[in-house]
């Protein structure tokens, strides 16, 4: 029999504490996979450069008269291409290539850092600034679709709320009743109405969710379409002309005011838009997780029936989420126009709003994080140029970059177990959306 | 006390030797052995947490151990998958049964095992052969019914002659009583008695001492994943059991003075209330809570409680009928209305409702006080105010946790209600509804959060208590409700209530209709 003693209670296990320092691979490579999600979509990338590189055929024929050897000697020219690839790619985004400089353009200003003789290590400022112009509208969209995650929304409508942001942001800044306001006032007008209508663009399946319990997925990409066409038929139409510029060979808006547009930096396409996203970055940092309105958002996202429990409301919460996640998108609607084109046209913007969805993901829904998630996607896509000039390589191939690392990010086990890192324990997951309901 | 089943040269059926599981941080199982024989009622008894559950998922399959081997008959076996060990004829009953509410009882028991003829179902002969099962151990179903309309007692008798079906020698049962009246209880026992005659083995799960005592032939306590120890029933008492479940002497009776009951705080009238799907869960209840006093409320599940304290606490709007609080009526007010009269809500799905998981100790702790001064001024929240708050109610709550920004879904269960009560605690309240406030949770957390309760009473807190356990209900309560199939049946004052009354009534069965 057991003695019986008079303690005090030591029965509960001590828990083990949730790491403040990571202590082994399995931890540290949790917090990279982002990270090692991109290194695998490159690897992948140049494997599927160097195969369509190849000419298959002839390794075959090698393979077959010299054996291995043979087949490398084929192989090997794809592997050069590929690598040929990646550094234009680097040099297109970053600026810094390993090039001889006299086949830099001569109007190009760039800096040798280091010289070694015929090629020379260089940096040219304008394919970085380039890029981060770029970065911008990411940056705002990426925010947008993270916010919505917080709340568990997928706000899969960045791109009709880009739209409609930059519909209205064009009206207030071409539209003659606004002409001759000072820039003071002329550009938060304009940014305001830009805002505003991604809000509304957010709020309504925002809306439609709260009241009707209907899926902002479908509602999402429904607007989507509407904000499309609306925009097609407004910029077009030709009877009644209603933002069609009559005098330009292409559809397309007037051009907005100078008053309206944003001031660039030290003369170079870098815009003022680059503060308001960096601002915007921290603002919506703040709201999460410094205001109650904030905290309901979160903990509507986490658990709502704790949501409920806690006497916040959860319709609020999800029409608030999504109006907010609209009106980063339409800011950064009407910083693309405002900032770089100065008009509106149809296709404009081609996709910016999906790609952020992609971006929210490799940033985990932390506003901070997007910000080099969004300069990755930048970089991506300003370096494709290049690539394509140097390796010969269909711009397409940025794309499918950019497809390898959204699968990796949405399925980490591959990149888990590729790495080796173990499987995540419970409740380290994140909650991106919650299902059909 | 239960009849001598295993005769002295009784052979092992079952053996466990040297069983070690680890998971990530914890030991789950350190080095278990045990023996079950032939025909044999060996209780496996241990608080939540002491690894009952992980060996007996590693016995049925559901886990490889780190060490050790496990023998039937003599010889060791390897068991993979659940599969192995129904071929190796291990059935078990879980907690939560795995049944399908749709289908018949026929239908559920030959799932996976259908009996056929050619390629069509013959429904007839596996009727037959359940029946004549259900006859031989005296397990009383019906084939044809539907599951989904049977009561949980019988839906239990189901999952075991589905396990017998299976040709099980060997059946674990895992805390089969949780969910029954003390009446259907005996009732399984005799059941178990049966089989075991028939020489089925039963290793029987529970963290309740007076079932132990009254069916097991054989007794191993777990503690904190070892065997801490193998008594025999006539050996052991439930305070013996319990300090050896618990590594220390335990107080099993609540300490509390008389009450001294004031006006009062709840009134419920009329009250009705139906449930997700519709059906009417609550049907006309009127009763009141008086401050300073505990008002139990005992049921089996499932008879209206969770949907009587969610209209309550505003979850749930009543379909008609009024609920009062303090003078005001408050059947269409919202969860953060009724919270702002003064109420405090002790969730029955504390990991679902009461807690925030991804979130640490402080954000938990601030959880719906947090829009208020001095959380929050307008809308910014004031962190230093959070975290002297969530530090001063992890000390005075006796939270064991690393740190208060640890993810609370790292923390045990007894951490878990611990971080609730203090939250609920720590400011003035009038009214506390507590469903099921000690479920799952060790013996220490357990009386804790009794005497939390009782101090509130004392306080001059009117408190409703439902619990589905009828030792709780009858420790802490002055005045005891019974619910059934969503009435109130009877209000008992304390002194009056035994177990035999409140379980005929928590039957349905009336003894002044008799």
């Amino acid at each position: 029999m057991a003695e019986i003693t008079a303690e005090t209670h030591q029965s509960q296990p001590r828990q083990p504490s949730p790491g403040r320092m990571p202590r082994n691979w399995s931890e540290i490579g949790s917090r990279l996979v982002p990270g090692l999600a991109v290194v695998t979509a490159m690897i992948f990338g140049a494997v599927f450069m160097v195969a369509a590189a190849t000419d298959w055929a002839a390794a075959r024929a090698a393979f077959s008269a010299d054996g291995v050897g043979g087949f490398i000697s084929e192989v090997r020219p794809g592997i050069g291409r590929a690598g040929i690839a990646y550094g234009a790619l680097f040099e297109g985004a970053a600026g810094l290539g390993y090039v001889n400089p006299s086949s830099i353009r001569a109007e190009t200003f760039y800096v040798t850092l280091l010289p070694l003789g015929e090629r020379s290590l260089v940096f040219i400022p304008r394919n970085l600034i380039d890029t981060i112009v770029r970065t911008i509208p990411f940056i705002l969209a990426g925010l947008a679709v993270a916010l919505g995650f917080k709340c568990g929304l997928f706000n899969i409508g960045a791109e009709g709320q880009l739209y409609a942001g930059g519909l209205l942001a064009a009206l207030i800044g071409f539209h003659p009743a606004f002409r001759g306001l000072p820039s003071l006032i002329h550009i938060p007008l304009a940014v305001a109405a830009g805002i505003a209508g991604g809000l509304l663009w957010g709020a309504i399946p925002g809306f439609l969710k709260a009241r009707t319990g209907a899926h902002e997925v479908i509602n999402t990409i429904m607007m989507n379409y509407i904000a499309i066409r609306l925009a097609d038929w407004l910029i077009k139409s030709r009877e009644p002309v209603i933002m069609l510029d009559t005098t330009a060979s292409v559809p397309r808006t007037p051009f907005v005011a100078q008053s309206a547009m944003y001031p660039y930096l030290a003369n170079t396409s870098l815009h003022f838009g680059l503060f308001v996203a960096l601002a915007a970055v921290w603002l919506v940092w703040w709201f999460l997780y410094r205001t109650t309105l904030g905290f309901e958002i979160r903990t509507v996202g986490a658990n709502p029936s704790a949501a409920r429990y806690a006497g916040m409301s959860v319709s609020r919460s999800v029409v608030l989420a999504m109006a907010l996640s609209g009106g980063l998108a339409g800011l950064a609607g009407a910083g693309e126009v405002l900032g770089v084109q100065h008009n509106l046209s149809p296709g404009f913007f081609a996709g910016v709003g999906f790609d952020s969805i992609a971006i929210a993901l490799l940033a985990k829904t932390n506003p901070f994080a997007v910000v080099p998630a969004a300069l990755l996607w930048g970089g991506l896509i300003n370096g494709a140029g290049l690539m394509q000039v140097r390796a010969d390589l269909s711009i397409d191939v940025v794309k499918i970059i950019q497809a390898f690392i959204v699968m990796f990010i949405a399925a980490d086990q591959i990149v888990r177990a590729l790495w080796r890192i173990r499987a995540r324990r419970r409740g380290e997951e994140v909650v991106f959306a919650r299902g059909w309901s | 006390m239960a009849e001598p089943a295993a005769t002295p040269a009784a052979e092992p059926v079952l053996e466990v030797i040297g069983i070690t599981k680890r998971f990530p941080g914890v030991l789950a199982n350190n080095d278990i052995h045990f023996t079950l024989t032939r025909g044999q009622i060996h209780c496996m008894l241990g608080e939540n947490g002491a690894g009952k559950t992980t060996l007996m998922n590693i016995i049925y399959g559901l886990y490889q151990p780190d060490a050790g081997e496990i023998r039937m008959n003599g010889r060791p076996v390897m068991i993979h998958s659940a599969n192995d060990a129904i071929r190796l004829g291990i059935g078990m009953v879980h907690q939560h049964f795995m049944l399908v509410p749709q289908l018949t009882v026929t239908e559920n028991i030959i799932l996976g095992n259908e009996v056929t003829q050619g390629p069509f179902l013959d429904r007839r002969k596996a009727a037959a052969q359940i029946l004549a099962l259900s006859e031989r151990f005296g397990l009383e179903i019906d084939p044809e019914a539907r599951v989904g309309e049977l009561p949980v007692g019988a839906r239990q008798r189901v999952e075991i002659v589905k396990a017998l079906y299976r040709q099980a020698s060997i059946l674990i049962l895992d805390e089969p009583t949780a969910v029954l009246t003390p009446q259907e209880a005996e009732d399984l026992f005799k059941v178990m008695h049966a089989l075991v005659e028939q020489g089925v083995s039963i290793v029987f799960i529970t963290h309740k001492l007076k079932e132990v005592l009254a069916v097991a032939d054989q007794i191993t306590v777990l503690r904190n994943g070892e065997v801490a120890g193998v008594v025999a029933p006539e050996e052991a008492s439930e305070a013996s059991l319990a300090a050896l479940m618990v590594g220390r002497a335990v107080i099993l009776q609540v300490e509390k003075a008389a009450a001294h009951p004031g006006e009062p705080v709840l009134s419920v009238e009329e009250l009705r209330v139906t449930d997700e799907r519709g059906h009417t869960a609550v049907n006309g209840i009127s009763f009141e809570a008086r401050a300073g006093e505990i008002l139990g409320v005992a049921g089996v599940q499932g008879n209206g409680q969770t949907e009587l304290v969610r209209a309550i606490t505003g979850l749930m709007h009543p379909l008609s009928g009024r609920i009062l609080i303090a003078g005001q009526d408050v059947s269409t007010a919202t969860p953060r209305q009724i919270t702002e009269l003064g109420v405090a809500h002790i969730p029955e799905d504390r990991e679902a409702d009461g807690l925030v998981k991804p979130y640490p100790v402080v954000d938990n702790i601030i959880l719906n006080s947090y829009y208020r001064p001095p959380f929050a001024r307008g809308i910014v929240m004031n962190e230093a105010e959070a975290v002297k708050q969530a530090t001063e109610v992890v000390e005075r709550f006796d939270v064991r946790t690393p740190s208060i920004y640890a993810e609370v879904g790292t923390l045990s269960g007894g951490n878990k209600q611990k971080i609730i009560a203090g939250r609920e605690f720590s400011r003035p309240i009038k009214l506390l509804v507590a469903a099921q406030p000690t479920r799952g949770l060790d013996v220490g957390s357990i009386e804790f959060i009794h005497k939390q309760i009782v101090a509130q009473r004392d306080q001059g807190v009117a408190v409703l208590l439902v619990s589905a356990e009828l030792d709780e209900i009858m420790a802490l309560s002055d005045r005891i409700a019974v619910m059934y199939r969503g009435q109130i049946i009877d209000v008992l004052p304390a002194a009056q209530a035994d177990r035999e009354t409140l379980g005929l009534l928590m039957a349905g069965v009336h003894p002044a209709q008799d």
